[in-house]
């Protein structure tokens, strides 16, 4: 596995790309080698009064320039304080954090919602074959046309305002495809729906998960969701070390 | 430059350690500094039997400090023998076990089993204020204290270090209780127990509606603890409460903690251990200080 670090980045772009969703682009160098799709960074914050790094998935890795992209939505202090960092401050990051998806490289469906979407972008860049991309808004998109460069997007909203009205699991029900695996990343009962499908369909699926963090490498156990081994004895393991991503027939939502 | 200093005739090469529940075993944190330096690693709370520990979401974020309501989760004295404490043999540090456990019969468990393993002192676990029997009704009640202690000191072979909660009126007494009941040391704060509510969302903070408060918020008081305690007792103590440099280390120091863990910070800096014992020798370098032990309790 790749070796998680602790390292000053330098902003090297942020931009609003939609209400509240903030697109940041990051230089640096080492972590940009070393991280995979599906893998997270612990951002910090400079106030001192916030002393946890905010878990954020890695949307895009530029490993040419040394750097990395995260797209994250603002949900409080911290994030606020992050959404308002500009070009060449200076910020602190921990990472590369997780186990990101295993590629099988077959005929794929992503699938996601809302700000679980940012991580299919590097993960359908490296993917190799077939790609079937179905992104779930409750309005306003993001993300579409850089998606679109690397496969069939389908867009579901909760509005209608845009793609049909409804939600991803709706899309994955209607796809009239063969497909070999399913990567999914969004809330619990999309994900909850997604796993379902997939073992009703016995397509291999695997599903990011989401849940509250302190550390984020595996110490504070906070992070922890309900996993079946195989004897089917419940085993909790650590979304930040263990995970985030598992494989849909091992993890409990 | 002397930085060593004696816990029940245990000695570290500093006083630096790690605050139960902040550190694993050390084994994620072997990624970022070396365990070879820290004077000792006091580990995660381990049970009898396995526990599952609480729903989640287990921690939030609070002003300058952390809530959390992990619940004690570990995989039981069992595996830990196999796995934790066969990892901690490689390191030359001091091992400290923290016990936990719902009755007292379930601490001696644990300390009985721990008898003839390579631990050197074992810290019990009366403070937890997450798991709803054991833990803080223990650490509440000095009568309670007083027989805990003398009830794992029946079947100890390790110094025994007794944590003492916080959530109590006079501390004083609680640290009394532990040296009546024959314990080595004391060691001090753990969580203060506190409510977060997410107004947006109606909902708790943490699943278990209450959790602990650590980090550097909690301070000031876990100072005024220490200090209080080291005037009522002659142990030593080990203290804790949002160190998260080694100026903070310094004032734990003075008002009389023999060593300190660094418990949160873990969790803000992953090298936090090794800046605070950095920190410690800057300090003493700055102020001419020959030996840690000039300073300890000077106040």
């Amino acid at each position: 596995m790749n070796k998680m670090q602790k390292k000053v980045a330098t902003v090297y772009s942020q931009v609003e790309i939609s209400s509240g969703i903030f697109d940041l682009w990051l230089s640096e160098e080492e972590i940009a080698n070393s991280a995979q799709p599906g893998q997270f960074i612990g951002v910090y914050c400079n106030q001192d009064s916030r002393l946890l790094p905010r878990p954020i998935s890695i949307c895009e890795i530029d490993e040419v320039q040394g750097r990395i992209r995260i797209v994250y939505r603002v949900v409080g202090g911290g994030t606020n304080e992050i959404s308002h960092f500009n070009k060449d401050d200076k910020i602190t990051i921990l990472g590369p954090l997780g186990n990101g998806f295993t590629l099988n490289n077959r005929t794929s469906v992503l699938i996601a919602g809302g700000i679980g979407i940012p991580p299919m972008l590097e993960l359908a860049k490296q993917l190799q074959g077939d790609k079937h991309i179905i992104l779930g808004y409750r309005s306003e998109t993001f993300l579409v046309e850089e998606l679109s460069k690397y496969g069939k997007v389908y867009i579901a909203t909760e509005d209608g305002s845009a793609g049909t009205k409804g939600n991803v699991v709706d899309i994955l029900r209607t796809l009239s495809i063969k497909m070999d695996d399913i990567y999914a990343c969004g809330p619990k009962p999309m994900l909850k729906a997604v796993k379902d499908y997939a073992i009703a369909n016995k397509v291999d699926a695997q599903l990011s998960v989401e849940e509250k963090m302190a550390c984020g490498i595996g110490a504070c156990l906070g992070c922890v969701c309900k996993t079946k081994d195989n004897e089917g004895n419940i085993v909790r393991k650590r979304v930040c070390k263990d995970g985030p991503v598992f494989k849909a027939e091992e993890v409990e939502l | 430059m002397n930085l060593s200093v004696k816990i029940a005739n245990v000695e570290l090469k500093n006083p630096v350690t790690t605050a139960s529940g902040t550190f694993g075993s050390g084994k994620e944190y072997n990624e970022f500094v070396d365990l070879n330096q820290l004077g000792g690693i006091i580990t995660k709370g381990v049970s009898n039997i396995p526990w599952v520990g609480n729903e989640t979401p287990r921690v939030a974020e609070t002003y300058g400090g952390m809530m959390n309501a992990v619940g004690l989760q570990n995989p039981g004295i069992e595996k830990f023998i196999q796995n934790d404490l066969s990892f901690l043999q490689g390191f030359e540090t001091k091992v400290i076990v923290n016990v936990c456990g719902k009755t007292i019969e379930d601490y001696c468990d644990v300390v009985r089993r721990l008898a003839d393993q390579p631990v050197h002192m074992l810290e019990i676990n009366i403070s937890c204020p997450n798991v709803k029997e054991g833990g803080l009704a223990f650490g509440t009640d000095a009568a309670m204290i007083e027989k805990v202690t003398k009830e794992v000191k029946k079947y100890a072979k390790q110094p025994i270090i007794m944590k003492l909660s916080p959530n109590v009126t006079d501390i004083a007494e609680m640290a009394k209780a532990a040296e009546a009941g024959g314990a080595d040391a004391i060691s001090l704060i753990n969580t203060l127990l506190g409510m977060k509510i997410d107004i947006h969302k109606r909902q708790f903070g943490v699943a278990n509606k209450v959790g602990g408060i650590s980090g550097p918020a909690i301070k000031p008081i876990a100072v005024r603890m220490v200090y209080q305690v080291a005037k009522a007792v002659k142990l030593p103590i080990i203290g804790l409460g949002g160190i998260m440099t080694g100026e903070d280390a310094i004032e734990f120091l003075m008002a009389g903690a023999t060593a300190i863990s660094v418990g949160t910070a873990n969790f803000a800096n992953p090298t936090a251990t090794i800046d605070v014992l950095n920190g410690i020798e800057e300090f003493m370098n700055k102020y001419g200080i020959k030996d840690i032990n000039e300073i300890i309790g000077c106040m």
